[in-house]
């Protein structure tokens, strides 16, 4: 496929600004072209957060997107909102640590990530984004894993940071 | 891997070109949808040999840009619709007085306060401005972060060189959203010492002047109906000068189209979204995107393959506006109709494609 259209979905916190982001840097170093459109409002932490994030080895026309080929939802608010709008055969992948049901639809690849568990496993429930990134990555394949855990972490995590990147490339490897 | 690229913001990387073009000099109030431009100034202008300043209000920040620049001062400006309103008084004085501006509005939904999503219904204020008297402002409309970062590279010069303000005119999409950009390298800038020689109408005082005791006077007073009239004359023959050389636009599969989108900014990246569904459906459809929105491209217009072409489309996010500058470059050539949202909603580009088939269908 050569172009994605996402959604990345929660509540203000749970780093879901974050997840799009790195997704368009890594696409931007891999040479592909990419753009990230934040929702904008009078929010904040608890309040809702989404960004749409295109990736495409063409020039791309519009960076607003009314479907997507992969939605990542973080609370149940999201998943109500953008499961419709999966195109049929497209992902969703869900925060089954807090999402008490299923995806409603079953002509789309449902993926639940159990982030507390998963992140709780690592003794941190900060790196729970960075787990659920790991698995849209390495499912979806829009970017290289090792464009994320080498090049943007290393650009992202930088003075005091860079101590976390080893807990973060554990939390997006999936070890 | 590598690139010559970064991963910006819009506001950054508008506020970065800024600089890199010569801006040394930032006054401003914060608004949404386009604070981190201050935001950016207040951190990074100082490390250039720069100058932030927060105004009281958008009042202040436009009469400190009058100031600066009447002193020969490199100035950028920013705002949002309201803010902007809130300049227009000043916009009047300063092309009255010719002083070179770089202004940019990042626009919102109106009118009043409105809202904070993205909006173009400010297309009136800057095209035929608020502020009172016979002036223009050359206005540019980018489509996407890098198209704004080299207008704004190149906005400090174009003001210097057309003694008047120059503005940007983008929307709270584009100033919020990140794309990849390249930036390009700094311009090199006047030492204080060297403005009075190189701006030679500025009001620097007599210290570099070199012995020369000429006055220079800066002003838009003029009480003689004789004299103004020959000072708005003149300021005329700049701007028939400027219609000829800043007309600016891109147009897009004109050969053979059924119908041709005219759209600026975020809406022309939707309609050329619309124009690949209607092409699947059979529909053959063109883009003229004006980059300058005044003076209008109006040249544009003569593309059209009139052999073909049955409808013109002016898709905005305002009630329709810049519908009126399409009628007049058309002249009657082909009815034009309208495709819009307002308030700060944007439409898809499955509704404007929509949009397009209805008007065809409308027309048989």
């Amino acid at each position: 496929m050569s172009t994605y259209k996402m959604f990345f979905a929660g509540s203000g916190g749970q780093g879901v600004l974050l997840m799009g982001q790195m997704i368009a840097q890594a696409a931007m170093l891999e040479g592909k072209e990419a753009t990230f459109l934040p929702s904008y409002g009078p929010e904040m932490r608890g309040g809702t957060a989404n960004c749409t994030v295109v990736v495409s080895d063409k020039p791309i026309a519009c960076p607003l997107i009314y479907e997507a080929d992969i939605a990542v939802v973080m609370n149940l608010p999201s998943m109500d909102k953008f499961e419709p709008m999966v195109k049929p055969g497209g992902y969703m992948f869900y925060n089954e640590s807090i999402i008490d049901r299923k995806a409603n639809r079953s002509d789309i690849q449902a993926v639940a990530v159990d982030l507390a568990a998963r992140a709780a496993a690592l003794g941190n429930d900060k790196v729970a984004n960075m787990v659920m990134l790991g698995e849209v990555v390495r499912r979806t394949g829009v970017v290289k894993p090792e464009t994320i855990c080498n090049e943007v972490f290393a650009e992202k995590f930088t003075g005091r940071k860079a101590a976390l990147i080893p807990l973060n490339r554990q939390a997006f490897l999936g070890e | 891997m590598t690139t010559d690229k970064v991963l910006m913001k819009g506001n950054e990387a508008f506020a970065e070109a800024a600089i890199r073009g010569g801006a040394r000099l930032y006054f401003g109030y914060p608004i949404t949808p386009q604070s981190e431009v201050p935001e950016y100034m207040s951190r990074e202008l100082p490390k250039v040999g720069g100058c932030f300043i927060q105004a009281e209000s958008e009042l202040g920040a436009i009469n400190m840009a009058y100031g600066a620049g009447a002193a020969g001062g490199s100035v950028f400006i920013s705002s949002s619709s309201p803010g902007i309103a809130l300049m227009q008084e000043g916009m009047s004085f300063l092309c009255s007085a010719e002083v070179p501006l770089l202004a940019m509005n990042v626009s919102r939904g109106g009118p009043g306060i409105g809202g904070i999503q993205p909006g173009q219904a400010d297309y009136y204020q800057v095209t035929r401005g608020g502020g009172n008297g016979d002036y223009h402002i050359p206005v540019f409309a980018p489509a996407s972060i890098q198209e704004a970062v080299d207008l704004l590279y190149e906005g400090t010069e174009l003001a210097q060189t057309w003694r008047n303000p120059i503005m940007v005119f983008t929307d709270g999409m584009v100033g919020q959203m990140m794309e990849p950009v390249k930036l390009p390298d700094y311009k090199p800038v006047l030492k204080p010492s060297e403005i009075a020689a190189a701006r030679n109408w500025a009001c620097t005082g007599y210290t570099d002047r070199g012995g020369d005791k000429e006055r220079r006077v800066v002003k838009s007073l003029r009480m003689q109906p004789e004299k103004l009239e020959e000072h708005v004359e003149k300021l005329f023959e700049k701007y028939a000068r400027a219609e000829k050389e800043l007309a600016r636009w891109e147009s897009e599969n004109l050969k053979g189209a059924e119908v041709v989108f005219v759209s600026f900014g975020t809406t022309a990246r939707i309609c050329r979204e619309a124009i690949e569904i209607l092409a699947s459906r059979g529909v053959k459809a063109g883009l003229i995107r004006p980059i300058s929105l005044w003076p209008f491209p109006n040249k544009a217009f003569d593309e059209i393959d009139f052999g073909t072409t049955k409808a013109v489309i002016s898709a905005e996010l305002s009630m329709g506006q810049m519908i009126t500058d399409v009628q007049l470059a058309l002249n009657g050539r082909l009815p034009v109709f309208l495709a819009h949202r307002t308030g700060g909603m944007v439409p898809t580009s499955p509704e404007v494609a929509a949009r397009a088939q209805a008007v065809l269908e409308g027309l048989k």
